[in-house]
């Protein structure tokens, strides 16, 4: 052949010198010339890292920590020129102003209501991350519904109510529902008591709702503008949680359906939402919800920016589960189908459980970023912590030049705590599922 | 069908949280909710400002108190509802308020395109300027080539183009959406200048680091009637709100107050008589109980006492009188005869 | 017992359990339910924008602004120009800090993620507290405190901190020399053009010749030759020729600021030091998750054929990792344009802050104003996810 004639050209022609053998050195030195000095190159990469290292991190030290100010009343005990000495972070503004920072202007009487609901929370969420929790089917229906109505009724101070005439309303609407779902059984040759246990639990679970929320426990209302600070924020991200998951789900099987229609609508839906910026959504919440409602029907300011990231959210998540159910080989689907399952009965008893099972990191990780929008909702004028720790800064009391770095250096520790957390969670639970896939 | 159930689930759900706001007269919902919703600043000092625990104060929110009072016989049957600028109109059009008393300028357009009515000017205002004492300048003519910071959406950052191109003069516009964020960065050394309503100067030079380093020029470029608005075509309730202010005018005129009210209502001048239902039905013919004059007075003051308490030399705030006081002192606030 | 089924006919059942039909009656409650929630949407909203008596259409567009923008890179007065050129305005700035944002980030993070794999243990462990760090903190903190932290505390103009060559910083952002052209500069745009041709040709030819004689050309310095060498030789040309091409305008004190020169704003700054760094540690991690997928196998072979470490990275393990990285990195830069509109908490004018924020409190036509900044961000995604599909058949590895 021609071309072996080429073939010389690349290859080296003259012999390479061999390489070391193996630096088989022990020991802290060794480790450093290794690791460290191990080039010229290297040398010197290190010798900057360490430069970069000597510029910033005493500085920060020092302003976050030796030079902070830890207790004091007003701005006098964090200036400068005050205080007579040089100052650093303020950290007596974040203890004085902490209770603001949690609670917004939440009424200070009822301010135990809050702590029931933080608690409620750490436990639904303890329940649901622990992978080996008992009864953990029993904690979703405590994350899922129970805690949702008890923190509804502990946040607001429940009692909504309700006319008769809603109360009329809703009975014949069930019974509607009820005799309907009857009415399918008997022409489908279905099981009468089925549909009859179905229908009565769906009408039972939204009547015991309702008039839980109805019904007066004698707390006082709080309105929700005055709810604010960790607890906003808490909160829309809990709902954005509760609610985006259920809905998440049911896009993303959407937007697997062999239905045309329903595959357009899923599609449609989640690339829209995820085409735009939260900040639009949220906008839009903001100035047209009221719009599309009737005329004499208003929402409730916090519930707005609430259903914004709530929809945007689920539109994420969809995306996250549809590749679970993407990675369920066909043989669990047409296994399941041989039993003999309905869709219904195979999606819930034999694929999402195992679907979402392998994406829990990536759910977590759509919680980590939704944790994060969460402080967008400060721009529509929510007081989110972002919010209260803004509307602190600009307080005459705590004038002073280090205030606001102060401020958001708590913000940053707060939100880096939690986001942390939540990753090295989805990591713990990542390592654990490959090892249990590993035979 | 889980569909359909996640429509009616977001159904249910919204109409929980949603607030009925019936169409039917706005006395009436007020009476049957047993307090008034009022759409508030979002926090100005004398005007409208929470503190800590929530409690509100404010030339605004007194007005609220005295519709409350005349309603109620108790001021402190308020809901306030904080609303930024954007908000506010929407907000009163969808029956989310009862009453908008959030120093908002009375302007053709928004008397007769948006839905709305102005029943009362409670404080006439214009559009000034604050500049660092150490820059040296004493005129708003001084301020070609300086950056201004404003906030947006406002009219203000309209009147201020105007002025500029009025004058044949340049600046750097820098704009804000709240006047939080506005006010901070001007404190912070971002602007030169900072503008708004001057009630609104006064009221933020109180929030600045150091407040006798800023001084407000003495232009006003534009005229800012200021006062609460109401839905338009309920004319009872934009009554109310109208005599509210007016019984809180005449009281200030005839010199009744909060501490001599009771025994003025033996005082033998008709003018007082008529004012604190001793004689006529003034009350009745708006909704109202014959002694709503002096439920308002009793619990909230007349004008002055109002104006001084809030924004006047007793406060921080150190306004003058000026175009607020009564016409008889030489101001254009004119309490209209109650006959 | 008649035991013999038919093989022709099974059992009859209802039609209603024939999955057709049900799908069918699934996906028409679908429509009914969704066109119900539209139709009672629109019709709610004609009826509330009739009572609050607001204006409909896109009419508005060309109704006369009134109010100024702090950075236009067209010509925009509160006068002279309308709605649909403060519309301009926004989009114009929403793009530019997207691209730039976009260059840096790009360095920015090949570099973290590059270093987050290197053998230099404090390299590595730097890399990765960054990353943790700033992705772990939500954007908008950290443009708060860009912003008002880091920027804001900058002196007052009359103090601006002088860099030398023309360069200012103070309070008011950045200023710089601003470059006056001449009616001869013509020729250093031209000169660059014929540098980049050149360097197209000089690049072909090179490669022609490696291939067929698997001798190396310096294209690298030839390509910088080219393209920086030429351009800046005509310029000292004319200049020595006496027709100086390019004079600069350096900035003075005035009154209250700076005057003269080029003026970039504090905002665009911070929210461009924002977005960078933000963005910069996701794009980290697709870069890390790049190069870990390529197999160490690729990596041993190169240093087996002689080629050094960096020549490895260059020629071996970077044109493999990029097929991983490219589809998640177009995503990155999708985030970085949509994030940019967190530019309202700082008062950058961009696309949100200008339109959705001015303009829809001038006018109140709020639906008009949301779709139309929606449509542009969709636009983008769809345009961007469009050209990613197209390349990603491209760059898909070929079966045989």
């Amino acid at each position: 052949m021609s071309t072996t004639v080429d073939i010389p050209r690349f290859v080296q022609a003259k012999q390479v010198e061999a390489l070391p053998p193996p630096n088989l050195a022990r020991g802290p030195v060794a480790w450093i010339r290794e690791n460290l000095f191990s080039g010229p190159f290297n040398t010197i990469l290190t010798l900057v890292v360490f430069y970069l290292l000597y510029v910033s991190v005493p500085p920060l030290m020092k302003f976050l920590f030796i030079d902070a100010v830890w207790s004091g009343t007003d701005r006098a005990a964090c200036r400068a020129d005050m205080g007579g000495r040089e100052t650093g972070a303020c950290w007596a503004f974040i203890r004085d102003k902490i209770s603001y920072f949690t609670y917004g202007s939440y009424t200070v009487s009822e301010r135990w209501r809050v702590d029931i609901f933080f608690a409620l929370l750490a436990i639904g969420v303890g329940w649901l991350l622990w992978l080996r929790a008992p009864r953990r089917d029993l904690g979703a229906i405590y994350f899922f519904w129970l805690f949702p109505v008890f923190s509804y009724i502990l946040l607001t101070g429940g009692n909504a109510d309700f006319s008769g005439r809603f109360w009329i309303g809703f009975l014949i609407l069930g019974a509607l529902l009820v005799a309907l779902l009857a009415f399918l059984a008997v022409i489908l040759k279905a099981s009468l008591r089925t549909a009859l246990i179905i229908g009565g639990g769906i009408v039972g679970v939204i009547g015991i709702t309702l008039a839980l929320m109805d019904m007066d426990f004698g707390l006082r209302h709080v309105p929700t503008a005055l709810w604010g600070g960790i607890l906003v924020t808490l909160l829309v991200a809990t709902v954005g949680i509760v609610f985006s998951l259920p809905f998440g789900i049911l896009l993303a099987l959407g937007r697997r359906s062999k239905l045309p229609i329903v595959r357009m609508a899923s599609v449609i839906f989640i690339e829209f939402v995820r085409g735009v910026p939260l900040i639009t959504v949220l906008i839009m919440a903001n100035t047209m919800l009221p719009l599309f409602l009737p005329g004499d029907m208003t929402v409730d300011r916090l519930m707005r920016p609430l259903i914004g990231t709530a929809f945007f959210a689920s539109a994420y998540m969809a995306e996250v589960v549809r590749g679970g159910l993407q990675a369920m080989p066909k043989g669990q689907y047409e296994g399941a189908q041989s039993l003999g399952l309905s869709y219904p009965q195979m999606m819930i008893l034999i694929i999402l459980p195992q679907a979402l099972r392998i994406v829990i990191p990536g759910i977590v990780n759509t919680f980590i970023g939704l944790f994060k929008d969460t402080s967008l909702v400060a721009i529509v004028g929510i007081f989110d912590l972002v919010k209260t720790i803004e509307a602190s800064r600009i307080d005459p009391n705590w004038a002073a030049p280090s205030i606001s770095l102060t401020g958001y250096a708590f913000a940053a520790l707060f939100y880096f705590i939690f986001c942390f957390g939540m990753s090295r969670y989805s990591l713990g639970v990542e390592r654990r599922l490959a090892s249990g896939h590993k035979r | 069908m889980k569909k359909a159930l996640v429509a009616i689930a977001f159904g249910l759900t919204a109409s929980v949280f949603a607030t009925g706001a019936s169409a039917q007269a706005t006395l009436n919902s007020v009476k049957q909710k047993g307090f008034l919703t009022c759409g508030s600043n979002t926090g100005l000092a004398g005007f409208g400002l929470p503190d800590a625990q929530g409690n509100w104060t404010g030339l605004d929110v007194d007005l609220c108190r005295a519709i409350a009072a005349a309603i109620f016989d108790d001021p402190t049957k308020v809901r306030y509802i904080p609303l930024a600028a954007k908000d506010r109109f929407t907000a009163l059009q969808s029956g989310e308020v009862d009453v908008l008393s959030r120093n908002s300028t009375m302007t053709m357009s928004r008397d007769t395109q948006l839905g709305l009515d102005f029943p009362a000017i409670n404080y006439f205002d214009g559009q000034g300027f604050m500049v660092r004492k150490k820059l040296g300048v004493s005129s708003a003519k001084e301020l070609n080539g300086a950056s201004i910071c404003t906030q947006q959406g406002t009219t203000t950052e309209l009147n201020l183009a105007d002025y500029f191109r009025a004058n044949n003069m340049k600046y750097e516009v820098v704009a804000f959406a709240t006047s939080d964020e506005t006010f901070k960065a001007y404190d912070a050394g971002r602007c030169d200048a900072f503008t708004t309503d001057a009630s609104g100067l006064y009221a933020e030079r109180l929030r600045a680091s150091a407040p006798d380093d800023h001084i407000v020029l003495p232009e006003i470029i534009s005229k800012e009637p200021l006062g609460p608005a109401v839905r338009h075509g309920d004319n009872q309730w934009g009554d109310i709100v109208r005599w509210t202010h007016n019984a809180m005018l005449n009281a200030e005129e005839l010199g009744v107050t909060k501490a001599n009210v009771d025994q003025m209502k033996t005082s033998d001048n008709p003018e007082i008589k008529r004012l604190l239902g001793t004689e006529g039905k003034f009350g009745e013919a708006v909704g109202l109980t014959n002694d709503w004059a002096v439920r308002i007075i009793k619990h909230v003051g007349n004008y002055g006492e109002v104006f001084e308490k809030n924004v006047g030399e007793g406060s921080k705030l150190k306004i003058k009188r000026g175009q607020n006081a009564l016409w008889t002192k030489g101001g254009l606030q004119y309490g209209i005869p109650v006959r | 017992m008649q035991t013999v089924v038919s093989q022709t006919s099974p059992p009859k059942k209802s039609f209603l359990y024939d999955p057709k039909v049900r799908g069918i009656f699934y996906q028409v409650l679908l429509v009914v339910i969704v066109s119900y929630l539209f139709y009672v949407a629109a019709t709610n909203a004609i009826e509330n924008l009739q009572r609050a008596k607001i204006a409909s259409g896109f009419g508005f567009l060309d109704n006369t602004a009134g109010f100024d923008i702090s950075q236009a890179l067209i010509q925009f007065s509160a006068a002279g120009s309308s709605y649909g050129d403060a519309f301009i305005v926004g989009l114009l700035n929403t793009l530019i800090v997207s691209a730039i944002g976009i260059f840096f980030t790009t360095i920015l993070g090949f570099l973290i993620g590059i270093a987050r794999l290197s053998k230099n243990w404090m390299v590595a462990k730097v890399a990765m507290v960054y990353v943790e760090t700033l992705r772990n903190i939500p954007l908008l903190v950290q443009l708060l405190f860009w912003y008002i932290a880091v920027l804001g505390p900058l002196p007052q103009p009359r103090n601006s901190i002088e860099m030398g060559a023309g360069f200012f910083v103070n309070s008011r952002g950045l200023f710089m020399a601003r470059p006056i052209y001449a009616a001869d500069a013509w020729a250093i745009p031209a000169a660059l053009v014929i540098g980049l041709i050149g360097t197209f040709l000089y690049r072909r030819w090179a490669s022609a010749r490696q291939a067929a004689t698997g001798q190396q050309s310096p294209v690298g310095l030839v390509t910088l030759g080219l393209v920086v060498g030429l351009p800046i030789l005509t310029w000292i040309v004319l200049a020595i020729v006496g027709a100086n091409p390019i004079s600069f305008e350096l900035p003075r004190k005035g009154t209250f600021n700076l005057t003269g020169g080029m003026q970039i704003l504090p905002e665009f700054v911070a929210l461009l030091l924002g977005l960078v760094t933000y963005t910069a540690a996701f794009i980290a991690e697709v870069v890390r998750a790049g190069i870990l997928a390529v197999s160490k196998g690729q990596t041993e072979a190169a240093g087996s054929l002689g080629l050094k470490p960096a020549q490895t990275l260059r020629l071996v393990v970077i044109p493999q990792a990029m097929r991983v990285i490219v589809p998640p990195l177009t995503s990155q830069y999708l985030n970085l344009t949509k994030n940019s509109s967190l530019a309202v908490a700082i008062g950058y004018p961009d696309l949100v802050q200008v339109f959705m924020g001015t303009v829809l409190n001038q006018t109140g036509q709020a639906i008009e104003v949301v779709v139309i900044t929606m449509a542009v961000y969709l636009t983008i995604s769809l345009v961007t996810s469009a050209l990613m599909n197209i390349y990603n058949r491209r760059v898909a590895i070929v079966e045989r």
